[in-house]
């Protein structure tokens, strides 16, 4: 990574970092009212794929889409304002935390059911392939859908056609309360399943946003030039609880040296101590980035608190989309 | 204008759409196979190639997904499962996907996809290969449902649910498959929304969809024989309903008849129903009816299917009471019959 690479990274570390921290923040004064799941702990992937790809490479995400959305570069205004209800919103209040769009920077869309935006993912692959454009297609998931249907079926046509795609699977432990134990055989690891399906694999720490930045471009160039689908495994950690703004550390489901270890590895503080160690930033750039970025969220909070509602009859549709010209005779 | 049956007309609609636009694909368990999906899909794959036309992994509701983000990227998938059945397994992209894109995104991006469903009938088809499941998808917003019924429908309407900017269910009756008809040459849209006045009466207004509507054509040429005249709507699409055409029709008789395929409660036939009664309720001069299939599974057995399906005689014994306030003696309906009742004409010989 060059210097302007560092910066750009750690730029996107803090924005994620922050964004989320101030939503934890502002989400107890009842204004943001839909479920929000936030991404503290596990900003080092979707920072590292933003770097890695471009606008032209398409993304999908989960319920936990925040991160990526940011990483991919996608509008904080939009963002903002959508988890606000409001007008001004990436998608006019329509879809709320969950499902975040910007088209304009190759985020198609994320979608709540838990796997169910992979086979889109491999849609929007095999499309690439068919219209033989060199992008890849970047699919983000959790440990939990692994376990469904949908990822096998996905993985496998991918798999098969040697699409563009690259699954990118955050493995942080967790399918909301319960840990891998009652969920996945003891020992199996989810890249050999991956493998097994016939993908090409990788294991990352998912909390080293360099190592996640050289795995990703790698595995992009792979990709690109025709070997396959790619899937890589990352190890991290969220730190909040799996939906709302709070540390729910008090319901024992997660042991506190587990926490505290996994809070050590912070992705935004190791690489900002990286990089000042190593001289590739210092630290009044660090400041300037930070200062930014800082600016950028408290404007996008004032901007989506002024911003009206969308009229309350927008909810009524339209449901159908128009046909832009009237193509044929009728009979 | 040319007569071809209903595969043909679905397979000539296949050809125009992928000729006319190159981001037109077709795919299926089976499409590309010896049997090509009872014939709808000959040629296609000589024609355009295996990147545009293939069989698929056992995969329904993956593949599904995949159809949804290619559309994303411009691709118009056109999908086709030789049962309506196995498809339930792709309810949560259907539903949770497709149907929702464009109204959840805020209007930015539609999924123009189209998915061929076979409804199978008759021949023991049994609990799980013979569902009419149309309500299940008319009840979802976002979805477009249609039910052609005759071959210049099946045409005109899978050419306009490929073109169209949603996603689009397209319920092929399995017993439709053989029927002929005259057909329009070239490219032709049928209006997805518009239902079709196929005869013109005084009476009864006889509301039906896909299958019902050969049942019916059956029992009104024996009901004018008993000197009752009715009006037939082939409704074609179930999502949107096009209710003007079957309010008009309602004012004018007064009497009303909903014909379903699937299993009366909750179905289609009820909505109609519903609605009438709800908005005509002053220009009716009698109960409204409804006719599906009974609350049951379809039973497999040859002895067990024998009363299960309702037909023309169910159409014209409610008609009947409803005119004549007695039933009338239908017997000859059913001795013009030429067949078992659980075959749709002699060309059917199994196995699905």
């Amino acid at each position: 990574m060059n210097t302007l690479q560092s910066k750009e990274m750690y730029e996107k570390l803090f924005l994620i970092r922050e964004a989320e921290q101030a939503i934890a923040r502002v989400y107890p004064e009842g204004e943001i009212r839909c479920p929000t799941h936030l991404s503290i702990g596990q900003e080092a992937v979707p920072a590292a794929m933003g770097l890695a790809t471009t606008s032209q490479d398409l993304a999908v995400s989960t319920h936990r889409c925040h991160a990526h959305y940011l990483g991919k570069g996608g509008s904080l205004r939009g963002m903002f304002a959508e988890l606000y209800g409001k007008v001004t919103g990436c998608t006019r209040g329509r879809g709320g935390s969950m499902h975040l769009m910007d088209e304009s920077v190759g985020f198609m869309g994320s979608t709540a059911i838990v796997a169910n935006s992979i086979p889109v993912g491999v849609g929007l692959a095999l499309s690439m392939q068919l219209k033989k454009q060199k992008n890849v297609s970047l699919i983000f998931f959790g440990d939990g859908a692994t376990e469904e249907g949908a990822f096998y079926e996905a993985a496998n046509f991918a798999a098969l056609r040697k699409l563009p795609a690259l699954f990118l699977c955050e493995n942080n432990l967790y399918s909301v309360y319960s840990s891998l134990k009652p969920r996945q055989p003891e020992g199996r690891k989810i890249v050999e399943v991956a493998k097994a399906i016939g993908l090409h694999t990788e294991i990352a720490n998912g909390n080293d946003a360099e190592e996640c930045f050289r795995v990703i471009s790698e595995a992009k160039q792979r990709a690109i030039n025709g070997e396959g689908a790619q899937f890589i495994e990352f190890f991290t950690y969220r730190w909040l609880e799996h939906c709302g703004p709070f540390i729910d550390q008090h319901l024992k489901y997660r042991a506190d040296d587990e926490f505290a270890k996994w809070k050590a590895m912070d992705p935004v503080a190791s690489f900002r101590e990286k990089m000042l160690k190593n001289g590739t930033l210092t630290e009044s750039q660090m400041m300037g980035i930070e200062k930014n970025v800082l600016d950028s969220i408290a404007d996008a909070i004032t901007f989506s608190k002024e911003s009206p509602y969308p009229e309350a009859s927008e909810a009524f549709g339209p449901i159908y989309k128009e046909r832009n010209h009237s193509a044929g005779a009728s009979k | 204008m040319k007569e071809m049956t209903f595969v043909q007309a679905v397979n000539e609609a296949l050809h125009l759409s992928m000729e006319r636009d190159q981001n037109v694909i077709c795919y299926g368990l089976g499409v590309t196979d010896p049997k090509e999906i009872f014939g709808t899909t000959d040629g296609l794959l000589k024609k355009y190639g295996s990147e545009r036309v293939f069989d698929m992994p056992t995969s329904e509701n993956g593949m599904t997904g995949v159809a949804i983000g290619a559309a994303l990227n411009g691709i118009r998938s056109v999908m086709v499962h030789q049962r309506l059945d196995f498809f339930l397994l792709a309810m949560d992209q259907v539903v949770n996907n497709a149907a929702k894109w464009f109204y959840m995104f805020g209007g930015q991006r539609s999924v123009p996809i189209t998915i061929r469903l076979i409804i199978g009938h008759g021949w023991g088809q049994g609990p799980t290969h013979c569902q009419n499941l149309q309500s299940w998808f008319a009840h979802v917003p976002g979805l477009k449902v249609v039910m052609p019924t005759t071959p210049a429908d099946a045409k005109g309407m899978l050419l306009a649910s490929i073109a169209d900017e949603n996603p689009v269910i397209f319920l092929e009756h399995r017993w439709l498959h053989q029927q002929k008809g005259m057909v329009p040459e070239g490219y032709y849209e049928t209006p997805i929304e518009k239902a079709k006045v196929v005869t013109s009466g005084t009476d009864v207004t006889i509301v039906s969809l896909s299958y019902m509507t050969v049942e019916a054509i059956h029992a009104i040429e024996f009901l004018k024989h008993q000197g009752i005249s009715c009006e037939l709507i082939d409704l074609r699409s179930v999502q949107p309903i096009d209710w003007e055409t079957i309010f008009t029709s309602v004012k004018k008789t007064g009497r009303l008849v909903a014909l379903d395929t699937a299993q009366e409660t909750l179905s289609v036939a009820s909505e109609i129903v519903a609605r009438v009664s709800q908005d005509l309720f002053s220009f009716l001069k009698s109960g409204p009816v409804r006719i599906g299939q009974p609350d049951v599974p379809s039973p497999t057995s040859f002895g067990l299917s024998k009363g299960y399906y309702r037909r023309s005689e169910a159409i014209a014994l409610a008609i009947g009471r409803m005119m004549k306030g007695h039933d009338l003696e239908i017997s000859a309906l059913t001795e013009s019959r030429k067949f078992p009742h659980d075959v749709p004409g002699d060309w059917f010989k199994g196995p699905f």
